[in-house]
């Protein structure tokens, strides 16, 4: 751990003292302070800082619907906060600025790193030192007459060691692995950023609901979805056009209303025109090759058919949107703004659209109120509707939701409300002007989420060379070892014994490193004993 | 099944008190010079951590004059407690293996289950630590400090029925993400013991005689403490590291995005560049080492912010949060 140099921020006062460019010096500095491990230190330290509003405040990217509260709660601030981009920190400029400086740093950390590793890579294990007893390891064995480095040094490569032999002595290293391995984890940390921007520039989704049914398929366009984000090197024309069909989708709930398993069929058009069936459900996506369909929710869309005052008769499958309730109580509107055109003259009367705006509940109670619903399952299903007639606002030019009432028609007093009801399938129920509303049963809906998004691969590739990468550097340990042979004191080859004299120096903090050497040095000696058998 | 994990809890509380009570006994009683160097075959066990003073195993032939008597006893109220612990621990993992019968699944399915795994892997690999380097029992005391306050806690505001898994936690890299989430976290809430004690100790032994140092009198040395805070946490880092790794690529499956900057996605985030802080501070000879615990004792409170406070004080994606 301690080996590492920790790269001063100011030159070594020993270099020599040369004119300079101010302006390069001062650029020289701030690179070298910038790759600072403190530096590092620091900006990590930023980095997780500036992720904290990114939990506190609610954000657009996850949960847009909250930030619209929050400007709604707080009308002063709001505005403030997002004009420093604190409802979308992880794209914010500070945030971006961090970890743009923190990769910087961390390339500059690396490339040096990397040479300085490439070269120790090749060079070969240093010389013994003069004084082996000086080293935290330390060991002498007596050896047979003949102590071979080169039966040391092939005991040191069975074991591993990168070994070298000059002369009588024998030098050895190992552990290599740290530093490629703490190189490999940081390298990853790019590749990781790299996958993650591959994907928010070349990725797309779009989020819709698709009802059952052949008449409500939907083909993959922009235009199509209620919401979608392209990345910046995408275009509309670029999404490959695939249809989904809703065949079926099936629900099972435990008595206590908790889902317990979900499965969507569909029909997929793919764009080379073949056709097929599948299923999917929330742990599985779909997954077409151009892109993933997920699926995020359901609830129940019900079928309701309006006769207006002239006989004419229209058929409405409107998604009630799911209010979060174990229930699946639904919220919704069902709106016939072409209802009662008069048949002879063909004009439509624009204070004569009819809405529906209420609730369905898959199990309504047995008494009311009819508010919520009490199972997921429809077991006993009714829409609870109010009725309102008169100008639904939908022709003024302002966007309304679909599934809401403009409420300003209700208060200027254009829409009137007309009474409610509580309906069960193949009810019927008739209004004052003698229209009537007949509530036919309903059909599921999913809602999706498709998907693109390249850079996976490379993200999952990066996250095993992180991992990997990261065992090596935390558990890898570097050390040395040196043997050095002294022949027989009386110069004679063949009477007396050799001195073997072992050193070792771990070179990042080792706990074990006195184990390791002991046992080395006992294999050493255990060689030199069977050899000594074997002569 | 699930009543009866339900006592098990309780009993293991129970159990926990009764190790921390005897814990503090000892260290009541534990007298630093009555018993120096008596077992140095002990000692040497302890030797890599422990080393200097007051935690030395028994003396094999009884001690004549009362201080060593008071050691002695000292001594058995701190084996207790390590039994009691190793009891305590037994009765909290019965408590999981019936939650988990009971629930006829992995009993991670919600905070009330996910504290109590954590805690259990915190005893489990304190008994391991313990059974290595018996030198550092005296950490206990504040070990079982912590699992008393945690699984009192987990009990009284976390408890939740049994109850299966939502579908989109029925996939086997939510199991993978999080036993390895679970496990990691029991590491690191382990390696803050000694972080804390190492930070009261290397106070007491520059010569600081106020308070939180005084109860570092009768703790192993500070290198050592220091030493096992880093292994703790180099062992932890990775498995945290692979956990959020998985926790992604089931999110990927799940949601439909590896990572969406949800509120628990942000604070592991955010625990993840804490730890690699620790790290490096730790690798850069510069920093003071009690600095660089400091990074760590900080990490672990981002955990224990994304556990509880992330559950209670927002809501996002991660629905199995089991608290209403
Ligand atoms: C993107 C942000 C970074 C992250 C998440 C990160 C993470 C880590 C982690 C987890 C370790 C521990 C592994 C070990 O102890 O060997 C580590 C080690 C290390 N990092 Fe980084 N790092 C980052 C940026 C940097 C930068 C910018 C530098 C250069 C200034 C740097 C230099 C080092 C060095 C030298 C070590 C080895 C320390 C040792 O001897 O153990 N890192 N890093």
């Amino acid at each position: 751990m301690t080996t590492v140099d920790d790269r001063p921020a100011t030159p070594p006062a020993a270099a020599p003292r040369r004119r300079v460019n101010p302006v390069l010096a001062l650029l020289r500095n701030s690179w070298r302070q910038l790759t600072s491990m403190r530096t590092a230190l620091i900006l990590l330290f930023l980095l997780a800082v500036a992720a904290i509003p990114g939990s506190v405040l609610p954000q657009r990217g996850v949960n847009p619907e909250k930030v619209n509260q929050y400007f709604v709660d707080h009308p002063d601030l709001a505005p403030k906060l997002d004009r420093i981009g604190a409802f979308a920190v992880f794209g914010s400029i500070w945030f971006s600025a961090i970890y743009l400086l923190l990769f910087t740093s961390l390339v500059g950390c690396i490339l040096p790193r990397l040479r300085d590793h490439l070269r120790a890579l090749r060079s070969r294990p240093p010389a013994a030192p003069k004084r082996l007893d000086r080293l935290p390891q330390h060991a002498v064995l007596e050896a047979p007459a003949a102590a071979d480095p080169a039966a040391i040094a092939a005991v040191l490569r069975r074991r591993r060691w990168r070994v070298e032999v000059r002369g009588n002595e024998v030098s050895a290293e190992k552990g290599y692995l740290k530093e490629t391995g703490n190189l490999l984890f940081h390298t990853s940390l790019v590749a990781v950023l790299l996958g993650v921007a591959l994907g928010s520039w070349y990725g797309w989704h779009g989020n819709r609901l698709l009802v059952a049914g052949a008449e409500n398929a939907f083909c993959n366009t922009r235009q199509q979805y209620s919401e979608a984000s392209l990345g910046p090197r995408v275009d509309s024309s670029d999404l490959p056009p695939f249809c989904l069909t809703l065949d079926d989708f099936h629900a099972k709930f435990l008595p206590s209303g908790q889902p317990a398993s979900f499965r969507a069929t569909v029909t997929v058009d793919e764009p080379d025109g073949s056709k097929r069936t599948a299923d999917f459900s929330v742990n599985s996506p779909l997954r077409l090759g151009s892109a993933n369909v997920y699926l995020l929710g359901h609830g129940y869309a019900p079928i309701l058919k309006y006769t207006d005052r002239y006989g004419r008769s229209q058929t409405s499958t409107v998604p009630f949107l799911t209010t979060g309730d174990v229930g699946l109580t639904g919220e919704g509107l069902a709106a016939f703004p072409d209802a009662n055109v008069d048949p002879k003259t063909g004009k439509r009367a624009a204070d004569q659209q009819v809405a529906f705006d209420g609730l369905y509940l898959p199990t309504a109670p047995d008494t009311g109120p009819f508010v919520t619903s009490k199972f997921p399952e429809e077991r006993n299903p009714a829409v609870v509707l109010v009725a309102y007639r008169g100008n639904l606002g939908l022709d003024a030019g302002i966007p309304g939701s679909v599934y809401k009432l403009d409420q300003r028609q209700v208060d200027n007093g254009k829409l009137k409300q007309l009474g409610d009801q509580k309906l069960g399938v193949g009810e019927k129920w008739t209004l004052d002007d003698g229209s009537t509303l007949e509530f036919l049963g309903t059909k599921p809906y999913v809602t999706l989420s498709v998907r693109y998004a390249p850079g996976q691969a490379l993200l999952l590739g990066a996250c095993v060379v992180l991992l990997a990468g990261l065992m090596g550097s935390l558990f890898g340990r570097r050390r040395r070892v040196w043997f050095r042979v002294t022949p027989p004191d009386d110069g004679s080859p063949t009477s007396g014994s050799s001195l073997v004299e072992a050193g070792g120096l771990p070179r990042t903090e080792h706990p074990g490193f006195a184990d390791e050497f002991a046992q080395l040095v006992a294999a050493v000696r255990a060689d030199e004993r069977t050899r000594e058998g074997v002569e | 099944m699930s009543a009866l994990s339900d006592q098990l809890v309780t009993f293991a509380i129970l159990a926990y008190l009764v190790a921390m009570i005897s814990h503090a006994v000892e260290y009541a009683l534990g007298n630093a010079r009555a018993v120096p160097a008596a077992a140095p075959s002990r000692e040497l066990v302890g030797a890599g951590v422990g080393g200097a003073g007051g935690t030395v195993e028994a003396p094999a032939a009884p001690v004549q004059n009362r201080a060593g008597r008071s050691a002695q006893r000292a001594l058995v109220a701190g084996r207790i407690a390590g039994w009691v612990t190793a009891l305590a621990a037994a009765l909290h993992l019965g408590a999981l293996v019936t939650r988990g019968v009971a629930a006829e699944r992995m009993p991670w399915g919600n905070m009330y289950e996910f504290v109590l795994t954590v805690t259990f892997i915190g005893t489990a690999a304190w008994l391991a630590v313990l059974w290595k380097r018996p030198a550092l029992r005296r950490l206990g005391l504040f070990l079982t400090l912590v699992m008393v306050l945690l699984l009192a806690f987990a009990e009284l505001k976390l408890y939740v029925q049994v109850t299966p898994l939502m579908p989109a936690l029925q996939s086997y890299w939510f199991v993978i993400h999080v036993s390895t989430i679970v496990f990691a976290s029991g590491i690191f809430l382990l390696g803050v013991v000694p972080a804390a004690a190492y930070l009261m100790r290397a106070g007491w032994e520059q010569g600081r005689r106020s308070f939180p140092y005084t109860l570092a009198r009768r703790l192993p040395a500070a290198a050592g403490l220091e030493r096992m805070t880093f292994a703790l946490h180099a062992f932890a880092f990775p498995i945290f590291t692979f956990a959020v790794i998985a926790g992604a690529i089931w999110a990927e499956a799940a949601w439909g995005r590896a990572w969406g900057w949800d509120p628990k996605e942000t604070w592991a985030f955010i625990s993840w560049v804490v730890y690699a802080g620790y790290l490096h501070a730790r690798a850069t000879p510069s920093i003071k080492r009690n600095v660089a615990t400091w990074i760590a004792v900080l990490g672990f409170l981002t955990m224990l912010m994304n556990l509880f406070g992330v559950n209670f004080f927002f809501t996002g994606l991660h629905s199995y949060a089991g608290v209403s």
